[in-house]
């Protein structure tokens, strides 16, 4: 933030960071390859809902977008909507594990249907789902507003598998841009999807 | 540039600049008629001005500095684990990832009275503090519209900002005093200095002038921030209707509880999000409006009403 809006006292909503997500499908190579951690298929999308017509129909909107080629091949599952504990609404989308573009491709179409109308703000994260052959979970979870990716594996109860995050902090760090700040690796606990 | 439905208020913040103006014109006059006084003085008037100036700029200083440690202390708050308090947490750090700031430290106050404030001189060293009573009053949509404001704050670096804004005034404060103590102790050597008395008389003068303007100018620079601070966290959250329901919560409980309890907390009053003590007394309304270090409810719902309309408008915006 600037001089100039400190002195006005002006926050700018933050717009959000798109692209980076695309590196996702590579990363699930890579995180495969060195971890054993599969994706699970699906993936999720978690924006702040606004209040008001404008914004639940823009979220219809997308809701159907993306359900249009639900049960095709290719087309995953229809998508899942949810409200969390904390008031943020998470659309969840499922599609085969070898499915990571076109689940990223789902993802990206939420993002940009916010962000078209004006919403963009709005984009808290976004999650996809790992699993290994212990079925321990692991996400990797993308903050919209830093461009950044972070570990996130929750074990049972409120604990969270720091040794593993950090493992794949370090397998992930050249496919992508991993959240240097550790204080920002905020817990997602009983995230739709994961 | 992405298209945004995240209008800056244009009106705030000319309304905003013309009294940081007006403080800073009242900052320049009162410092040309110190020197002014000096020049013209001998030595007791200098050394008068100077202690003050150390005094009340040391004093702002370390206020700020450890303001976070002071307000803790002052509202028995204490600062709390993730563990501890998981839902909080999880609340302040979903805004703070929302709005990509640094989260601050998050703290609970035991006590019944609604209400919650932010300090700390930057985002790193600020930390949030929310009282048990507003916890237990407001729905968990309505908390999160309260700490988005108080996250505002923050962000607006409003502490910083107010320290700097009531310098003057503190100082002026102060130079009262002295020049009164000076003029009562210092009666006896009158009349070896027959110019001392009219210029310390003089300091008194300007000073008490200053200090009711500033003290004027702070206070609305004060109300206007807190409007600013609502219009961001309404529009961080997206919900100005469950900061405009948890305010009217709020200052309705606070008319509820007995004003003994509230005195306390009036060294804090600025950094509420509801003033803890309601001016009695004077001209009614619109004397204790002028004082006031918040904005009236009707006019933050008013704004939060705007908002509201704002972000609902139809069709892609421009």
């Amino acid at each position: 933030m600037g001089f100039l809006d400190t002195l006005f006292g002006r926050t700018k909503p933050v717009q959000p960071k798109l692209d980076d997500l695309f590196a996702l499908p590579s990363a699930a190579i890579t995180l495969q390859a060195a971890t054993g951690f599969v994706p699970t298929g699906s993936g999720s999308v978690c924006f702040r809902a606004v209040e008001g017509k404008t914004f639940s129909d823009i979220q219809a909107e997308v809701r159907e977008l993306l359900n249009m080629d639900a049960g095709k091949p290719g087309g995953g599952l229809p998508v899942e909507v949810t409200k969390d504990s904390y008031g943020y609404t998470w659309l969840v989308s499922s599609h085969m594990s070898d499915e990571m573009d076109t689940l990223v491709t789902d993802l990206h179409a939420v993002n940009s249907a916010l962000v078209d109308n004006g919403f963009g703000p709005q984009l808290l994260c976004t999650l996809v789902a790992f699993r290994d052959e212990q079925e321990r979970r692991l996400a990797l979870v993308y903050l919209y507003k830093r461009g950044t990716f972070y570990p996130f594996a929750p074990t049972s109860g409120q604990r969270r598998d720091n040794a593993l995050e950090l493992q794949v902090k370090n397998v992930l760090a050249e496919d992508l841009k991993i959240e240097q700040d550790l204080a920002k690796w905020f817990p997602v606990w009983g995230a739709p999807g994961l | 540039m992405a298209r945004t439905r995240y209008a800056p208020d244009r009106g705030l913040t000319v309304r905003m600049t013309a009294t940081m103006f007006l403080l800073g014109l009242v900052f320049v006059a009162f410092v040309a008629l110190l020197i002014g006084i000096m020049i013209a003085a001998h030595a007791s008037g200098a050394a008068i001005v100077l202690i003050a100036l150390i005094f009340g700029g040391g004093g702002a200083v370390i206020s700020l500095f450890y303001s976070d440690k002071i307000a803790l202390a002052a509202a028995g708050a204490v600062e709390v684990s993730p563990q501890q308090a998981p839902e909080l947490h999880g609340m302040v750090d979903r805004l703070c990832a929302l709005a990509d700031m640094d989260k601050p430290r998050v703290a609970i106050a035991p006590a019944d009275m609604p209400n919650a404030f932010a300090t700390g001189r930057n985002s790193k060293n600020s930390v949030l503090v929310v009282t048990e009573g507003i916890m237990r009053r407001l729905e968990p949509d309505e908390l999160e519209g309260v700490l988005a404001h108080e996250l505002s704050h923050v962000a607006h670096k409003d502490v910083q900002v107010m320290t700097y804004a009531s310098l003057l005034a503190i100082v002026a404060g102060l130079l009262i005093r002295f020049a009164f103590y000076s003029e009562l102790f210092g009666g006896g050597r009158r009349s070896n200095n027959q110019n001392a008395f009219p210029i310390i008389l003089a300091i008194m003068a300007v000073s008490v002038v200053v200090y009711a303007i500033s003290f004027l100018l702070i206070r609305l620079l004060s109300r206007y921030r807190e409007l600013a601070a609502d219009r961001s966290g309404a529009l961080l959250t997206g919900q100005p209707s469950k900061l405009a329901s948890a305010l009217q919560k709020v200052s309705t409980g606070m008319a509820r509880i007995p004003t003994q309890d509230l005195r306390a907390a009036e060294p804090l009053n600025a950094f509420y999000f509801v003033p803890a003590m309601k001016l009695t007394g004077g001209d009614g309304r619109s004397l204790s409006a002028l004082f006031s270090t918040h904005p009236s409810l009707e006019k933050r719902l008013e704004q939060l009403a705007k908002i509201q309309q704002q972000l609902g408008q139809a069709g892609p915006p421009q």
